[in-house]
């Protein structure tokens, strides 16, 4: 096939020198370095507002209930001055979304088929079975409840940007969510009286979760997204979800003769990394803002009292779990230590503390 | 007998239903705090829709990846093949269009699973939601990324380094962007489940990501066909989302009455907009002229006629909805008899100046195919396109001001942004007390009756309004032709030649500049009807549906 339509018989650039022939790079946002990277590229102003390009302004508007056009700026109490300067730090966009997220499930699973290969679940020490059924089991609801926020979250943001950090967030919690019940699932099969209703059955009744479930349906009702992202960030995972995460079941189930749950359990700690990263960079920007600053760290700092209020009821209620193993490598108090250095130093990052 | 290596380490695993099961076991009624209002829709869902298609995030990112990892293998093979040597520049061309609409429609679908999962009661569809969710993530990123690409490799990138600007300018990308803003605006069922699953998705889908990747591999560019067919292998997942929900909302009778309303609109408007963009682009963006490939015409029976009319639509008379048969008839009538497609193509070729790619006209190589496929194409296009053809070199008067040429510029479906091409179809009407412009009574009935705060006696508070500046032309009403381009910034980076030019010769002399088109005032069609009396508006109306002919050009 030759190229008949070219009149230089070609539609390979560099076959022909006219004025624009060289402006192989998107020109209508500036990076935020000196050249814009791929995640700049394929995310930044998809999501257009009348302030950027549509001249036209909303042409299609909600009549009943919320008002106004497709995207608003008051679907949070925060304010900007610039709502399209936030790029988020993990620069993900599919290709690398599905990498990481793919990755992850290959890594989980071959950790979970190997393990019950080598009959590993049953070896685990009696105790930590229960554990894992009733306190696993009551989490993996918890790590859904951040998901299904998220979710809802992703539709309100003023920018791409915004939107995209909080879809992937989004869609790693699903992912743990959907990890823990379908591991739990699979040890069950080989364990004799494995009882899988039971992490639901604590979630909704047991005393030690109450508190947890009440931070999270809080979460969830949120009308404000950006209030559900940093709660959800900025609170609830360093009080709560590290702390029990990393501060129980990984370090406490090795001494429990199970080496199956940390791997599970690990790559979410790698997530929060990221969407830790994503979410500071996002509050920073607001916190210091030249011209809503004060309005925002103000409103911040509210919302860090109401969910640091709930966060630490939550953390208190869970405490029973680390007394519940026959091999308590780590004590409660060192946990809970550990997780307000981190949201202390996460706070005074901002300056909200 | 053989011993494998299966066979000494298989294990029992969990069934995919059980994993499901398990999984739409996730959520739970809250009782501290119920869950934040959404976005409203009049529909009443109490039927918990169920998931199709079973599917887990377990098996759904390792199977993404792998098609992802074929995809950009294929444009590495593209490039070393040097495939933009062959490509045709026709062809290419019409992807800055394409191209700066799409990825918006995309990230909007996704925006739209937040709102219609929290609309299904149960969990069972929400891991199906979640899973579109991130596929319209996909979808926007991996095209944004092709054209990226496109834009590298193609030998005239103006236009694509202005995409996203360019998408939220154009008199063009309108079209497309009441497309992306049906999905995520007004009520929730209505948007988020008419009109993109069970329409857009589940009808036309074919044609965008199925017939067009076809047109685009017989032009040289093999990219398209791989990075769209690879999105259209995610939409099956989708149709099955939004044909459960639908099957939870015939389950209330109370939800018929919509559901016909929502049916009626979403089609007709996924006809106009979808039909004359894919259309055209198919017919006109291509060299290749082979009499045995199906037309747009009959590629359109075949997916929207047989396919979805006959096996999803008319199937959902028996559940009690009313099915418009003659609305999908009138759209076949308005494809084959009223030449809405070819209409359409002349529209965008006359407003060349203001877009931002190239056209190239057709040429007797073309007239003949068409003729071949349309008979009578030729008596009623053929010297619009040599008049074309005649002033695509700078220095003649500008097509879209020639008035040698014997085109009457249309006014814009106040519903669909498409202009009135049928001529003879246009209707006006009031809405408070100012006149609209519709390119069909379907149109005057969308925006005058579906968009509304009652319907047919029913009150309808979350159904969307129509809004904003939506005829274009109102926007430059008044201006000279070059200063609207130059605030468009569809001007090239020596700020004076223009980035849409009415041909493919990549040469500084054959291109169009400012002062080529400067001295033309664009004038809003809409302004000039409301500021008629009654009688000159009813004499405006009735001259506009003769139509027009075009001039003989020598």
């Amino acid at each position: 096939m030759v190229a008949t339509s070219s009149s230089v018989g070609s539609g390979a650039a560099g076959a022909a020198t006219f004025v624009g022939s060289t402006s192989r790079r998107y020109n209508y946002f500036e990076p935020r370095g000196k050249r814009a990277t791929h995640y700049e590229d394929v995310t930044v102003d998809v999501q257009p507002d009348p302030e950027r390009y549509l001249i036209q302004n909303w042409i299609i508007e909600f009549e009943g209930g919320k008002g106004g056009g497709a995207y608003t700026k008051d679907s949070t109490a925060a304010l900007s001055s610039n709502w399209h300067a936030f790029r988020a730090p993990d620069q993900e966009w599919e290709r690398t979304h599905y990498q990481r997220q793919s990755k992850i499930e290959s890594m989980v699973q071959s950790v979970i088929t190997n393990a019950r290969r080598a009959g590993a679940p049953r070896s685990f020490d009696k105790n930590w079975q229960m554990i894992l059924q009733k306190h696993l089991g009551a989490w993996k609801h918890a790590e859904f409840g951040l998901g299904t926020s998220l979710m809802q979250a992703q539709r309100y943001g003023y920018s791409q940007m915004i939107n995209n950090a909080t879809l992937t967030n989004s869609s790693y919690k699903m992912r743990l969510a959907q990890d823990i019940t379908l591991y739990l699932a699979e040890i069950g099969m080989d364990l004799e009286g494995w009882d899988d209703e039971l992490g639901k059955k604590c979630w909704l009744e047991d005393p030690i979760w109450q508190p947890t479930r009440e931070a999270i349906e809080t979460i969830m009702g949120c009308e404000d997204y950006l209030e559900q992202y940093f709660a959800i960030n900025i609170v609830f995972e360093p009080l709560v979800g590290e702390l029990i995460r990393s501060g129980f079941f990984m370090q406490a189930a090795a001494a429990n003769n199970d080496f199956i749950t940390p791997p599970v359990i690990s790559a979410a700690e790698a997530d929060y990394e990221r969407n830790l990263a994503n979410t500071v960079d996002l509050i920073y920007l607001l916190a210091n803002d030249e011209q809503y600053g004060d309005h925002n760290r103000k409103l911040f700092k509210g919302w860090l009292a109401k969910h640091r209020d709930l966060a630490d009821k939550a953390a208190i209620a869970l405490q029973p779990i680390w007394s519940q193993p026959h091999s308590k490598p780590v004590s409660f108090e060192d946990v809970k230590a550990v997780s307000h250095e981190r949201i202390s130093q996460i706070v005074t990052e901002l300056g909200l503390s | 007998m053989t011993l494998t290596l299966n066979k000494i380490t298989s294990q029992r695993g969990i069934s995919v239903g059980e994993a499901t099961k398990k999984i739409s076991d996730l959520g739970w009624n809250p009782s501290y705090v119920q869950e934040a209002s959404t976005f409203p829709t009049d529909y009443k869902i109490t039927k918990a829709p169920r998931d199709p298609m079973k599917q887990v995030l377990r098996s759904y990112f390792p199977m993404q990846e792998e098609k992802d990892n074929r995809v950009y293998g294929a444009l590495d093979a593209a490039l070393r093949g040097d495939m933009f040597r062959n490509v045709q520049p026709r062809w290419v061309e019409w992807m800055k269009l394409f191209l700066a609409i799409i990825p918006f429609p995309e990230i909007s679908a996704a925006r739209s699973m937040a709102m219609i999962a929290r609309l299904a009661p149960g969990e069972d569809l929400r891991t199906g939601f979640t899973m579109q969710m991130v596929d319209e993530f996909r979808h926007s990123t991996i095209q944004m990324n092709l054209k990226k690409w496109y834009m590298e490799n193609y030998i005239d990138p103006a236009g694509f380094d202005i995409t996203e600007e360019a998408f939220g300018k154009c008199y063009a990308t309108t079209i497309g962007r009441q497309f992306g803003e049906g999905f995520i605006t007004g009520d929730v069922m209505t948007s988020a489940c008419m009109y993109l699953t069970v329409v857009a998705e589940t009808a036309f889908t074919n044609t965008l990501f199925v017939a067009m990747p076809s047109e685009a591999a017989r032009n040289g560019d093999y990219a398209l066909p791989t990075v769209f067919l690879s999105v259209q292998s995610d939409e099956s997942r989708h149709i099955g989302n939004g044909h459960s929900m639908l099957m939870a909302a015939l389950k209330e009778p109370e939800n018929h009455l919509l559901l016909e309303r929502d049916l009626r609109y979403a089609f007709w408007q996924n006809h106009a907009i979808v039909d004359a963009a894919i259309g055209t682009l198919i017919e006109y963006g291509t060299t290749n002229r082979d009499k045995d490939k199906e037309s747009y015409a009959e590629m359109w029976h075949r997916w929207i006629f047989e396919d979805y009319y006959r096996t999803y639509m008319l199937p959902l008379e028996k559940y009690g909805v009313k099915v418009h048969h003659d609305d999908v008839q009138e759209a076949w009538n308005r494809i084959t008899k009223k030449n809405y497609v070819h209409k359409i193509a002349q529209f965008f070729a006359v407003g060349w100046p203001v877009n931002f790619w190239r056209i190239e006209a057709q040429t007797e190589k073309d007239f003949e195919w068409f003729e071949h496929k349309y008979p009578g194409w030729y008596a009623e296009f053929g010297d619009f396109w040599k008049w074309y053809s005649k002033l695509s070199k700078p220095g003649e008067t500008v097509v879209t001001f020639n008035e040698d040429t014997g085109y009457v510029y249309p006014h814009r479906c106040w519903s669909s942004l498409v202009p009135c091409v049928v001529r003879e179809d246009i209707v006006v009407d009031q809405i408070d007390g100012q006149w609209h412009t519709f390119a069909h009574e379907l149109d005057r009935w969308t925006a005058v009756s579906a968009f509304s705060d009652e319907y047919e006696g029913r009150p309808t508070p979350a159904m969307g309004k129509f809004s904003g500046k939506r005829e274009w032309e109102s926007v430059y009403d008044g201006w000279d032709l070059a200063d609207a381009i130059k605030d468009l910034n569809f001007v090239r980076e020596d700020g004076e030649t223009l980035v849409a030019q009415p041909h493919l010769r990549f040469d500084n002399k054959d291109m169009w500049k400012l002062e080529h088109v400067r001295g033309h005032t664009l004038r809003s069609p809409l302004n000039m009807l409301r500021a008629m009396s009654d009688t000159d508006r009813d004499a405006h109306i009735a001259k506009y549906r003769e139509g027009f002919t075009i001039n003989p050009c020598n």
